[in-house]
């Protein structure tokens, strides 16, 4: 039985994990391969690493972190934030990470997701998608949910899929950071209108959340990150939970 | 002992190197034949696309020397699919160490809603074979693919995505997992453990 995935998301600046609330109010929470190792070793199933900084003299801190992270870490690992070109695929994917995550460069110029995908396989490229429900509709954001677009969720994640998208992060604006459990009713009509896995991101806050979103949201995976970090949620009490609710997990 | 991943036009070969060294283990990343004829462990991993690849190891006649080789040899992935006979990726002929066929897997089969790629963490079952233990039956590990290799007679691990398929084959020397060990977490590890031992 293939597992339904849960997957901690770290956000990494000037090389070290840190966790806001909305996309504001960041703070620090610790070495990002120290971390990583320890959820991988509680049962984590995957791993994602996004450079906030992504400021272009940075970027060589993030490429010598990842090489640490493909070092260390047993499990498969995604890194995103700040990739633009497919020279910058190339870079990470010779750094060792499994997965990329690519937002706004997709929206910007969608070109790319086929490159990736032509070049390295369509398993490496996870398109992430920020977007929030506002008068009826979802709309897609860049730039970590600064800047409003014209796209809606549903057909981008579409087009995202034929291009070459192996997956689709989508996390809801309006529920990240509230801990009121996930969108399920939008990650339901994405995971039904798609062929590729969705993981659903945004609103983790109880256990039982993670049981609706796998039930109601239909999704194929789920990432979080502040429950984990401040330790609100232990991955194996999760996956025993999980387990106990006849979800399939590892 | 010396270890030797054949190099070539495939992805993400660096990331069994790491495992290795994780076991405290050097292995030289290299597509020279006199090296790789000479390993006493042989590792052929891989992810891409089998047509290319396939004329890739024709152009460098490394197709030639893999077959030939008689020290133990482990296909991941790609590799697996590549020591098979055919693969309906591209149409392509392969290695034809294992008389399994390659297939894509077809939702269309089912009626229940599948995603292709097989994705994630699955079962391996009926475990046969010195890489595995007894202690990993129905263990999980990571699988990504949208192709697999049919039951045969050199099945040695099975796992059930739409339909049971050959997780694991093995025949003589030869011994491959289409699931990535290198990325299964302990489990993964003692894979590449026990295949460093035979």
């Amino acid at each position: 039985m293939l597992a339904k995935r849960i997957i901690p998301c770290l956000d990494i600046r000037d090389g070290q994990t840190v966790k806001g609330v909305n996309f504001e109010n960041i703070q620090n929470v610790g070495d990002p391969v120290e971390l990583g190792s320890l959820y991988a070793e509680q049962g984590a199933d995957e791993l994602v690493f996004l450079d906030i900084t992504a400021s272009h003299e940075k970027r060589k801190t993030f490429i010598s972190l990842v090489k640490r992270i493909a070092l260390h870490i047993n499990i498969p690992f995604t890194v995103g934030g700040g990739v633009s070109e497919l020279a910058d695929a190339d870079s990470l994917l010779a750094a060792g990470a499994d997965k990329l995550s690519i937002n706004s460069a997709a929206v910007r110029n969608p070109d790319l997701i086929s490159q990736i995908a032509l070049n390295f396989g369509r398993q490496f490229v996870v398109v992430a998608i920020d977007a929030k429900f506002d008068n009826d509709k979802w709309i897609v954001y860049l730039n970590g949910g600064r800047i409003a677009t014209d796209k809606d969720l549903f057909s981008w994640a579409k087009e995202a899929e034929n291009r070459g998208a192996g997956e689709i992060l989508f996390t809801s604006m309006n529920h990240d950071g509230v801990k009121t459990g996930f969108a399920n009713e939008a990650l339901a009509v994405l995971s039904e209108s798609l062929n590729i896995p969705v993981i659903a991101s945004g609103g983790a806050g109880r256990m039982e959340h993670f049981v609706d979103v796998f039930t109601q949201g239909k999704a194929d995976a789920a990432l979080a990150a502040s429950i984990f970090h401040f330790k609100e949620i232990a991955i194996p009490d999760l996956k025993s939970y999980l387990r106990q609710n006849n979800i399939a997990v590892r | 002992m010396k270890i030797v991943i054949i190099k070539y036009n495939a992805g993400n070969i660096r990331s069994v190197d790491n495992a290795l060294k994780r076991l405290g283990v050097e292995a030289s990343i290299t597509s020279d034949f006199e090296e790789i004829s000479s390993a006493d462990k042989v590792i052929f991993p891989g992810v891409g696309e089998a047509a290319n690849t396939m004329n890739y190891l024709k152009e460098n006649k490394l197709n030639e020397l893999i077959v030939c080789l008689k020290q133990p040899v482990l296909g991941i992935c790609l590799g697996l699919q590549l020591m098979c006979k055919h693969s309906e990726e591209g149409d392509t002929t392969c290695l034809g160490i294992f008389d399994e066929l390659v297939k894509q897997f077809d939702p269309s089969l089912v009626t229940e809603r599948i995603k292709v790629p097989h994705m994630g963490w699955n079962q391996i079952s009926n475990l046969k074979s010195g890489i595995f233990d007894s202690s990993m039956e129905d263990e999980f590990v990571y699988f990504v693919h949208s192709y697999y290799a049919s039951m045969g007679a050199h099945t040695i691990a099975t796992t059930n995505y739409l339909l049971p398929f050959s997780a694991g084959l093995h025949r003589d020397n030869f011994y491959a997992t289409q699931f990535h060990p290198e990325k299964s977490g302990s489990i993964g590890s003692r894979i590449l453990e026990n295949f460093l031992k035979i």
